[in-house]
C-alpha cells in the first residue's frame, strides 16, 4: 500500500519529472516568469541594473573607500583641457556638464539618491497604509470613518501643491540631509494616503472570508485574526502597490528637485540635473538634457512595468483596474 | 437618486472644512518666527513684520483667525499678496481663466490622442498594434512632463532657433484667439503642435488610453454587440454606432478625475513654457513665501476637486442605478 501511494507523490517530484537534477526552484521560477511576462522581467532587470548602480557606484555602502563603478566622483571637475560642456567621448561617454563633471557618474550617483528616496518613503507609504487599512477595514466604526474623510481631504489638494507647500513650510532653511528627511516623510506620507484605501478594500474582503468567521467561533482574538488571517491576504496587495509606488516616489523626488525644492546641489539628483533655471545651459550641449531624462523615465517604466507583471502573478483580482 | 445626492452633498462639506483647516493652518506649523521665514534670508523691518501680522491677523488667537479668513474666502476676497501688496481677488482673474483654458485644450488633446488608439487597440486586441500602442500608453506615464517640457524649448531653440515665447506675449482668448491658441498649441510655429496645452494633454492621455481600452473589450464582450454583428453589420457601424458611446461613457466621467492631475501638470508646465496662469503663480508665490496668494490658490483647486468628484459620483449614480442603493 505504501508504495501505491509514494509513487504519484514521487513522479511530481521536479528533479524526478525530467528537469536536470541540482536545479532549484528558483531560477526556473524566473525563467517562467521572463517567458510569460518579457516586459515585466525588462522592467526586473532594469530595477536590477539601477540597485547595483545605487549600491556600487562607489565602495562608501560595501566599506571599501575607493570609487567601484562611476570613473569620477559626482561632484568633481574636470576643468583642465576646458573640459566644460562636452558631448560624449570615450573618456566622459555622456559628456560633462557646465562644471565639467562627468555626466556619467553623475547619473550613477543620481540612482543611489533616487533608490534612498524611493525605497525609504515606500516603507514608510507600506508601513502606514498596512497598519490603517487594515484597522480601518477590520474594525469598521468610527475610526473607519475618520480615516476615509482624512484621505478624502488629503486626496482632494494636488500632490504637488502639498508637497511644496509642505517643504516650503517644514524644511525652508534645511541642510541636504534634513531636507532628505523631509522628502521622504512628506512623499512617503502623501503616497500612504493613495493606498489606504485600496488596502481597506483588500482587509475587507479578507475579513468576509469563512476561515474568518470559524476563526472567530472558535474563540481566536482580534489581534490574532488580524495578524494571522487578514494581514498574510493582505501583503500581497501591499507589495504589487509598492512596486508601482516606487516608481512613483522617485517621480516626485524628481519633479521637486527640477522645480527646485528637492536635493540641493552638488548632489546629483536626476530631476536637479535637468533643474529649471539650467536651461538655457542645455542649448549649448542639448545631451545634457536627455541623460538624466531617460534614466527617469526609464526607472519609471520600470517599476511600472514589473508591478504590473507582479500583480498578474501575486493577485489576479486586481487585474484590469485603471 | 434624491436621498443620494443629498447625501453625498452632506458627506463632501466634512471635506471642504477639512481641506480648508489643511491649508489654513499649514501656514501656520512655519516652525519658529512666522515673519522671520516669510521674509527669508533679508532682514525684517518693524513694518514688514506689522504688515504681515496684519494681512496674516497673527495678532489674533487662532480659531478667530480662521473664522475671518474663511468667511472672507467664501465672499471671494482673499486679501492682499505679502509680496507686491496686490489684490489676490483681482490677480486670481487674470490667471484662473489661462489655467482652465489650457486644462480645457489638455483634455481635448488627450481624448483626441487616446480615444482611437484605445479603440483600435482593443478592437485588435494582442496584434502588433495593441502592444505598441499599450507600451506607448505606459510609455506617456512613464515620461516626466517636466522632462518632455524642457527637451522641447531645448531642441526648438537648437534645431529651429526658436526661444520661448514670453509670458508677456500671452493674450486672453476674448482679447486674441489666434493669437492665444498659438501661445498654448503651436509656439514654435505651425505644423509643430508642441505647445503647453498639448505637452499636458499627451501627458494625460496615457491613462485615459488604458481605460479606454479596457472599456472597449468590455463593451465588445456585451450581448447587444454580437447582435449587432449577427445582423450582418459592417465593423465601422457596429463600433462607432453600438459599442463606442457605451465605452465612451466611464472615459469621460474620469476626466471629472484627472483635475488633481492637471493641476500638478499646469504648475509645471506653466513655468516651463512661461504661461501666466495660475500655475505659474502658485510656483512663483511658493519661491516668495507668499502665503496668502498660496493659501487662496490651493483652497480654490481643493474646492474645484472636491465639486467636481461630485459631480462625477452623480453621474455614475445617474447612469448606474446599482450604485445608489449600494
Amino acid at each position: 500500500m505504501a508504495t501505491t501511494i509514494d509513487a504519484p507523490i514521487l513522479s511530481q517530484d521536479p528533479v524526478i519529472a525530467g528537469d536536470p537534477p541540482g536545479i532549484s526552484a528558483w531560477p526556473r521560477n524566473i525563467w517562467k516568469f521572463c517567458k510569460r511576462k518579457p516586459l515585466g522581467a525588462f522592467g526586473g532587470f532594469v530595477i536590477v541594473l539601477m540597485l547595483v548602480a545605487a549600491v556600487f557606484v562607489d565602495g562608501a555602502i560595501v566599506g571599501v573607500n575607493k570609487p567601484l563603478l562611476a570613473p569620477s566622483g559626482y561632484n568633481e571637475q574636470h576643468i583642465r583641457r576646458a573640459q566644460v560642456d562636452q558631448g560624449p567621448s570615450l573618456s566622459h561617454i555622456m559628456g560633462t556638464d557646465e562644471l565639467g563633471r562627468d555626466i556619467f557618474s553623475r547619473i550613477l550617483y543620481g540612482a543611489r539618491i533616487s533608490v534612498i528616496i524611493g525605497f525609504s518613503s515606500v516603507i514608510i507609504a507600506a508601513a502606514v497604509s498596512l497598519a490603517f487599512g487594515t484597522i480601518s477595514g477590520y474594525y469598521g466604526g468610527w475610526f473607519d470613518i475618520i480615516v476615509q474623510r482624512i484621505v478624502d481631504i488629503i486626496l482632494s489638494i494636488p500632490a504637488i501643491i502639498l508637497l511644496l507647500f509642505a517643504l516650503t513650510v517644514f524644511a525652508a532653511r534645511a541642510g541636504p540631509y534634513t531636507r532628505m528627511f523631509w522628502i521622504i516623510l512628506i512623499v512617503g506620507f502623501l503616497i500612504s494616503f493613495a493606498s489606504v484605501r485600496v488596502i481597506r478594500g483588500a482587509a475587507i474582503s479578507a475579513a468576509n472570508n469563512q476561515y474568518v468567521d470559524a476563526a472567530r467561533t472558535i474563540g481566536a482574538s482580534n489581534m490574532r485574526i488580524v495578524f494571522r488571517h487578514i494581514v498574510p491576504n493582505v501583503i500581497p496587495v501591499v507589495i504589487v502597490l509598492s512596486t508601482v509606488q516606487l516608481g512613483t516616489a522617485i517621480l516626485a523626488e524628481a519633479t521637486i528637485s527640477f522645480l527646485g525644492y528637492g536635493i540641493p546641489s552638488p548632489f546629483p539628483s536626476w530631476g536637479a540635473m535637468l533643474n529649471l533655471s539650467g536651461s538655457a545651459q542645455f542649448r549649448i550641449q542639448p545631451l545634457q538634457a536627455v541623460w538624466p531624462g531617460v534614466a527617469i523615465a526609464l526607472t519609471v517604466y520600470a517599476f511600472n512595468m514589473f508591478g504590473d507583471a507582479l500583480r498578474d502573478v501575486l493577485d489576479p483580482r486586481l487585474r484590469g483596474g485603471r | 437618486m434624491r436621498p443620494y445626492i443629498i447625501k453625498r452633498l452632506l458627506l463632501s462639506i466634512p471635506t471642504l472644512i477639512g481641506v480648508s483647516l489643511i491649508v489654513f493652518f499649514m501656514v501656520r506649523a512655519i516652525p519658529g518666527d512666522v515673519v522671520q521665514q516669510i521674509s527669508g534670508d533679508a532682514p525684517v523691518t518693524p513694518e514688514f513684520r506689522a504688515q504681515v501680522q496684519q494681512d496674516l491677523g497673527l495678532d489674533k488667537p487662532a480659531y478667530e483667525q480662521y473664522v475671518y479668513w474663511l468667511g472672507n474666502s467664501l465672499r471671494l476676497d482673499f486679501g492682499t499678496s505679502l509680496r507686491d501688496r496686490q489684490s489676490i481677488t483681482h490677480r486670481l482673474k487674470n490667471t484662473l481663466p489661462v489655467t482652465l483654458e489650457m486644462a480645457i485644450l489638455a483634455l481635448l488633446v488627450s481624448l483626441i490622442i487616446a480615444i482611437p488608439i484605445g479603440m483600435i487597440s482593443a478592437m485588435r486586441q494582442d496584434s502588433v498594434v495593441d502592444y505598441v500602442s499599450r507600451s506607448v500608453a505606459i510609455g506617456f506615464l512613464a515620461v516626466p512632463t517636466f522632462w518632455l517640457g524642457t527637451m522641447i524649448i531645448v531642441y526648438s531653440s537648437v534645431w529651429f532657433t526658436k526661444a520661448t515665447p514670453q509670458a508677456q506675449a500671452y493674450q486672453q482668448f476674448w482679447e486674441n484667439p489666434y493669437q492665444n491658441l498659438k501661445f498654448l498649441l503651436f509656439p514654435f510655429g505651425y505644423f509643430i503642435p508642441v505647445g503647453p496645452a498639448v505637452i499636458l494633454g499627451v501627458s494625460l492621455s496615457g491613462t485615459v488610453m488604458r481605460l479606454m481600452r479596457a472599456q472597449m473589450l468590455e463593451v465588445l464582450r456585451q450581448d447587444y454587440v454580437r447582435t449587432a454583428w449577427a445582423k450582418g453589420l459592417q465593423e465601422r457601424r457596429v463600433v462607432v454606432g453600438h459599442a463606442l458611446k457605451n465605452a465612451l461613457i466611464p472615459v469621460i466621467t474620469v476626466i471629472g478625475l484627472q483635475i488633481p492631475i492637471i493641476v500638478g501638470g499646469s504648475v509645471i508646465v506653466e513655468s516651463i513654457f512661461n504661461v501666466p496662469g495660475m500655475g505659474q503663480w502658485f510656483f512663483q508665490a511658493i519661491g516668495f513665501r507668499d502665503y496668502t496668494a498660496v493659501q487662496a490658490i490651493a483652497l480654490l483647486i481643493a474646492v474645484a476637486v472636491v465639486i467636481s468628484n461630485l459631480l462625477v459620483d452623480i453621474t455614475y449614480a445617474y447612469l448606474d442605478p446599482r450604485i445608489r442603493y449600494s
